[in-house]
Formats: structure tokens, C-alpha cells, sequence
């Protein structure tokens, strides 16, 4: 009997160990897997995060971050005290609102629409061809708007067989954000609209036809059966966004605007570049790139949490 | 679904077909446009007379491209680029996904790594620490500065860590009790059965290195060795240029560019993107709803 008892054990030891050092194996494969991209991350993403401290340095690249000077927080109180930061910090504001709330709008507005649609083939075709524009670049979208909104353009020959004057749409510290808010929106809604027409799938059909039972029309459907159906998905991506009021969209902007528009058109991201890369001020550059990069940071977490509390959202 | 057969509803449907069909001919009317410009004569695009077809046809600019070496140079180096940090892009983000997918009790410093990819996209340097790190490496003007700062997109891998999560345990259960490695569940389950997740997060990366115009701008000096977006961007006047024209000098230099030809070029430049999107473009949906909204 003890014999037997014994062995028995001795198995369950042996069991024991062989799934503690096939988990160990396991979990050293997991490590080694991360190993390569955690390298690229760090060298990437993690060191330069070091490079911070110049913001609180007068930076000379030939004396590096060991050589420079402290400047303590001068190119922060500097950047407070230029009159075009604040112009800068409310174009940003401007703009990024601007194409939040629109590319909100008008992807639920168009989702309606289509999903009024029977015809499946006709339906694929138009989301096919909506999306396109998401896949171009700045460089050749810019190029194209250029080209239709210039002063001898397209939509200016059109204003002016209405009847209108023409416009200096890209010149005109009156139309640039517009310009921005719109063309931006026109490039994007095709793509918003994939994450509304999923969520319109989502809604149980016998809730329509009840409805049509009753005698509601299509109208009174859509308010009061479609609408509230994508209103969970409507608040996510309302309060994901909130994490890119500072982001205003650096490529377009680059793009499109001149100098002409600077006092209208100018974002941080594109300061930032000028400054940092054009006129080589680095120190100064580094320290507006640190005051939106915390402020976006704050802004994003805060946008994650009050997703995962109110839509049940969780991004990992 | 019940359909009302009314003539009220039979209206509002057609007037919904007709704003539909407006709003698609409103997202390809640039397109066309800058097609019509391509195939039309200098004077007729310079006098404004061309909208949506050609005017005095001819393909003198698509002639023109085919002999400028400068063109093909930065397209060539584009390709380069898409096929070498796609790979990269592709075989880490597949790699770092699969072990991310694994619960704590799996991998126990699962969590960890999380919190440090999460925070790497979510905060950064700054522009200018950046370009320092690619400087002092030595990488100015050499391909793996367009390939190697972006190896890792964090967005996909999470995309991808969450297409993981939600295969079947029984699944891989099934391979590991016969003993498979990670790498091998990896390989032969989780690859294969991700191919929808896979194909839109090429595309992702596809576009993305495709039409990355600035990273040329900056890490690239040597004007032989830009990508084709890069030359592209060049080809509008460079906005440091533009400083001190005034309104006048602006509307000038629009009339004195090239317009038939750089439309040439802009559309030469959308050919690969054109040709690869209709065939991931059916995965898009999947995809992105997948990363958007979670249960």
C-alpha cells in the first residue's frame, strides 16, 4: 500500500515540475518575442523621451544635453510671453473642435443615409468610393485643393457664375480654418461612417417592424428607433476625441497654408517644426512639444477613463 | 423589413438615392478632376476651362513622366520603403501581439510591457529629441531612417493583440496539450485564422509608409535619395520660399508651375494604392471595427 502511495506522489511531483519548466519555457519565448520591438520602442520612443530636458536648458547641439546650460523654466515663460503662442494655442483649439465636431456630424448624418439604402451593390459601391480619400495623402490632396480652390480654380469659376466674388480661399485669414474644417471632414467621413454602419447592424430588426406595425413612418423610426441605437457608439468616438483637441492635424495644415495664413492657420505642430528645425531653436521648440505632448497626455487618459466608466470601453 | 409603398416614402427614398449619388460625385470630384487636368492642354487648364473632362486631349505630361529619372528615383525608393518597413512593420507587429495576448497567468510580466507600449504611444519627446536620436545614430539619409524609427506601430499591435484575445481558448488548448510551443500555436492557429486582421493592418501599413511625405522632408537632405511624396511636396513650392512673396508673386508662380504635369505626377503616385486597396479594402470593416468598439 505505502509503496504504491509513494510512487503516486513521486508522479505528481514529477508532473508538477515538468509543467513549472514547460511554463518557465513558455514564458521565456513570450520575452524573447517582445525582445526585438521593445529594443526598436526604446531607442525610438523611449530615449528620445529623455531628450525633455532641453526644455529646461539652453540647448548647444555642439555641447549636448551633458554640456548645455540650465535655463530652469525661461523658455517656458518666454513661450508665455509671445504674443503668438496664444494666437497659436487658440488656432490649434479652433480648428481641432472645429474637426472634431463635424467629422462627428456628418459620418452619423451620411450612416443614416445609406442605411436607408436596399440595394446592396449600390450601397458597397458608395462606402468603397467614400473611404478612397481617407487613403491619399496630405501631399496629394493638398496639391488637388490647391489647384480647385485657387483664385482661378474651379469652385471660384462657380462662384462667379453665381454671381458671387471670388475668393482667395487659401490666402484669406477668413476662409483658411473653414477651408481646414471642411476639406478635412470631406477626406475623413467616408471612414468615420464604417464605425456608425456597424453599430446600425447591431439594432434587432423586430424593433422596426414592430414600429411599422404601429403605422410609424421611416422618419419617426429613425428618431426613435435608430438613433438611440447608435447613441452608445456616438458617445464613445464624442469622448475618444477629446483626447485630440490639440492635435489640429499637422500634414494638412503643412500642406495648405502659406504665410499669408500664419495668424489663422498656424498650429503647435507646425511651430514646433518651424522653430525647431527651420530656425534651429531648439530649446524653445522642445519645451511647447513638452507643454502640448503633457497636455494631450492628460487630456487622453482622461478621455480613456471616462470611456471604459460610460460606454464600457477598454483599450487593453 | 417592412417597406411602405407610399408615395411619400417612394419620394423620400429618391431624394435620399440623390443626395447619396451627390455626395460620392463630391468625394471623386477632385480625382476627376486632377485626371481631366492631366490629359488636357497647358493653355486650356491655365485659362480655367477644364473641369470634368478633357479639353484639347492629349498625354504629353504621362510622356514627359516616363523619361524623368528624378520621378521614378523617388518612386523606386517609395517601393523600397513599403516592402522593407512593411516587413518589419508586419513581422514585429505579429511578434509582440501574440505574447501580449497571453492572460497574466500565461505571462506574468504581460502587464508590464502593456503599461510600456501603451505610454510609448500616448506620450513622446517631441520632434526635436527625436530627429537627435535618428542623427546621432547615423541615420541621415539613408533608407532605414524612413524604416526603422516606425518599426514598431503600437496602434496595430494593440489591434492585433485584440483579434488574439478573442480566438477560442479550446483552440490553442488542443495544441498545447500535445506539447506545442508558443511559436508554434503562434504559427500554425493564431496566423492562419487572423488573416481578415492581418489584411487590414497591412493596408494600414501599406498607406502609411506609401504616403509618408515628411519623415523625407526631414531625415532625408540628399534630394536623390527622397521618397516619392517627399519629391512630390517639393514640386509645390517650398513654404520657407514663400515667406516673403507677396499676393501677386503667389498668383504668379501657381500660373507658371507645371500644372498638367505635376497632375500627372500626383496620379502616377496614387497607381499603387489604387491597385492594392480594392483587395483589402473588404477586411477594412472588420478590422477597424474590431479595434474601435469592444465588448
Amino acid at each position: 500500500m505505502g509503496q504504491v502511495e509513494t510512487t503516486v506522489n513521486q508522479e505528481r511531483e514529477v508532473r508538477y515540475r515538468r509543467k513549472k519548466k514547460r511554463k518557465t519555457f513558455d514564458e521565456m519565448t513570450y520575452h524573447f518575442m517582445l525582445l526585438p520591438g521593445m529594443i526598436m520602442l526604446f531607442i525610438f520612443s523611449i530615449v528620445p523621451m529623455f531628450g525633455v530636458v532641453m526644455a529646461f536648458q539652453k540647448f548647444i547641439p555642439a555641447k549636448g544635453i551633458f554640456g548645455s546650460k540650465w535655463a530652469g523654466l525661461s523658455n517656458f515663460t518666454y513661450m508665455f510671453q509671445l504674443p503668438d503662442a496664444k494666437q497659436i494655442f487658440v488656432n490649434t483649439l479652433v480648428i481641432a473642435v472645429g474637426k472634431i465636431v463635424l467629422g462627428l456630424i456628418v459620418p452619423i448624418v451620411f450612416a443614416l443615409l445609406l442605411n436607408e439604402v436596399r440595394l446592396k451593390a449600390f450601397k458597397s459601391t458608395i462606402q468603397t468610393v467614400v473611404y478612397l480619400p481617407h487613403f491619399m495623402s496630405w501631399v496629394v490632396l493638398g496639391t488637388m485643393l490647391t489647384m480647385i480652390f485657387s483664385f482661378d480654380g474651379m469652385i471660384n469659376n462657380f462662384l462667379e457664375f453665381l454671381g458671387l466674388e471670388r475668393i482667395m480661399f487659401l490666402a484669406s485669414n477668413d476662409w483658411f480654418r473653414p477651408l481646414l474644417i471642411v476639406t478635412d471632414t470631406w477626406k475623413e467621413f467616408g471612414y468615420g461612417t464604417i464605425v456608425y454602419l456597424a453599430a446600425l447592424t447591431a439594432i434587432n430588426p423586430a424593433l422596426y417592424e414592430s414600429a411599422a406595425m404601429d403605422g410609424a413612418s421611416r422618419w419617426k423610426q429613425t428618431l426613435n428607433i435608430t438613433l438611440p441605437g447608435m447613441f452608445p457608439t456616438i458617445i464613445l468616438l464624442g469622448t475618444l476625441s477629446l483626447g485630440n483637441v490639440l492635435n489640429a492635424g499637422f500634414d494638412q495644415v503643412f500642406n495648405l497654408y502659406n504665410p499669408l495664413v500664419y495668424e489663422t492657420g498656424d498650429i503647435i505642430d507646425t511651430f514646433v517644426y518651424r522653430m525647431g528645425l527651420i530656425n534651429m531653436q531648439y530649446s524653445f521648440a522642445t519645451a511647447i512639444g513638452l507643454m502640448k505632448s503633457v497636455i494631450s497626455f492628460v487630456l487622453i487618459v482622461i478621455s480613456y477613463r471616462l470611456a471604459s466608466k460610460y460606454a464600457g470601453y477598454r483599450i487593453f | 423589413m417592412i417597406q411602405s409603398k407610399s408615395l411619400g416614402s417612394r419620394l423620400s427614398r429618391l431624394l435620399i438615392m440623390i443626395a447619396l449619388i451627390l455626395i460620392t460625385f463630391m468625394s471623386l470630384a477632385p480625382i476627376v478632376n486632377t485626371i481631366m487636368v492631366s490629359v488636357s492642354s497647358s493653355t486650356a487648364v491655365n485659362a480655367g476651362r477644364v473641369y470634368f473632362f478633357p479639353v484639347e486631349l492629349n498625354f504629353s505630361s504621362y510622356g514627359q513622366i516616363l523619361n524623368d529619372t528624378k520621378f521614378w528615383r523617388a518612386f523606386l525608393i517609395s517601393v523600397e520603403r513599403v516592402v522593407l518597413g512593411g516587413a518589419i512593420n508586419m513581422f514585429l507587429t505579429i511578434l509582440m501581439a501574440y505574447p501580449l495576448s497571453r492572460s497574466v497567468a500565461q505571462f506574468r510580466s504581460r502587464n508590464t510591457y502593456m503599461w510600456i507600449i501603451v505610454f510609448t504611444m500616448l506620450f513622446s519627446g517631441g520632434i526635436v529629441p527625436w530627429y537627435m536620436v535618428i542623427s546621432n545614430l547615423g541615420l541621415i539619409n539613408s533608407i532605414w531612417a524612413l524604416v526603422l524609427p516606425g518599426a514598431v506601430p503600437v496602434f496595430n499591435v494593440i489591434l492585433l493583440m485584440n483579434f488574439f484575445k478573442g480566438i477560442p481558448k479550446e483552440l490553442e488548448e488542443a495544441a498545447f496539450i500535445d506539447g506545442a510551443s508558443p511559436l508554434k500555436i503562434l504559427l500554425q492557429i493564431f496566423i492562419p485564422i487572423s488573416m481578415p486582421s492581418l489584411a487590414t493592418i497591412m493596408l494600414f501599413v501599406i498607406v502609411g509608409h506609401w504616403n509618408n511625405f515628411f519623415d523625407g522632408i526631414i531625415l532625408i537632405n540628399d534630394s536623390s535619395k527622397i521618397p516619392l511624396q517627399t519629391y512630390l511636396q517639393r514640386l509645390s513650392l517650398t513654404r520657407d520660399q514663400m515667406q516673403n512673396l507677396s499676393v501677386e508673386q503667389l498668383q504668379q508662380f501657381n500660373k507658371i508651375s507645371n500644372t498638367t504635369l505635376n497632375s500627372a505626377k500626383i496620379l502616377v503616385s496614387m497607381i499603387p494604392i489604387l491597385l492594392i486597396y480594392p483587395f483589402l479594402q473588404r477586411y477594412l470593416i472588420h478590422g477597424i471595427v474590431l479595434g474601435a468598439v469592444k465588448e
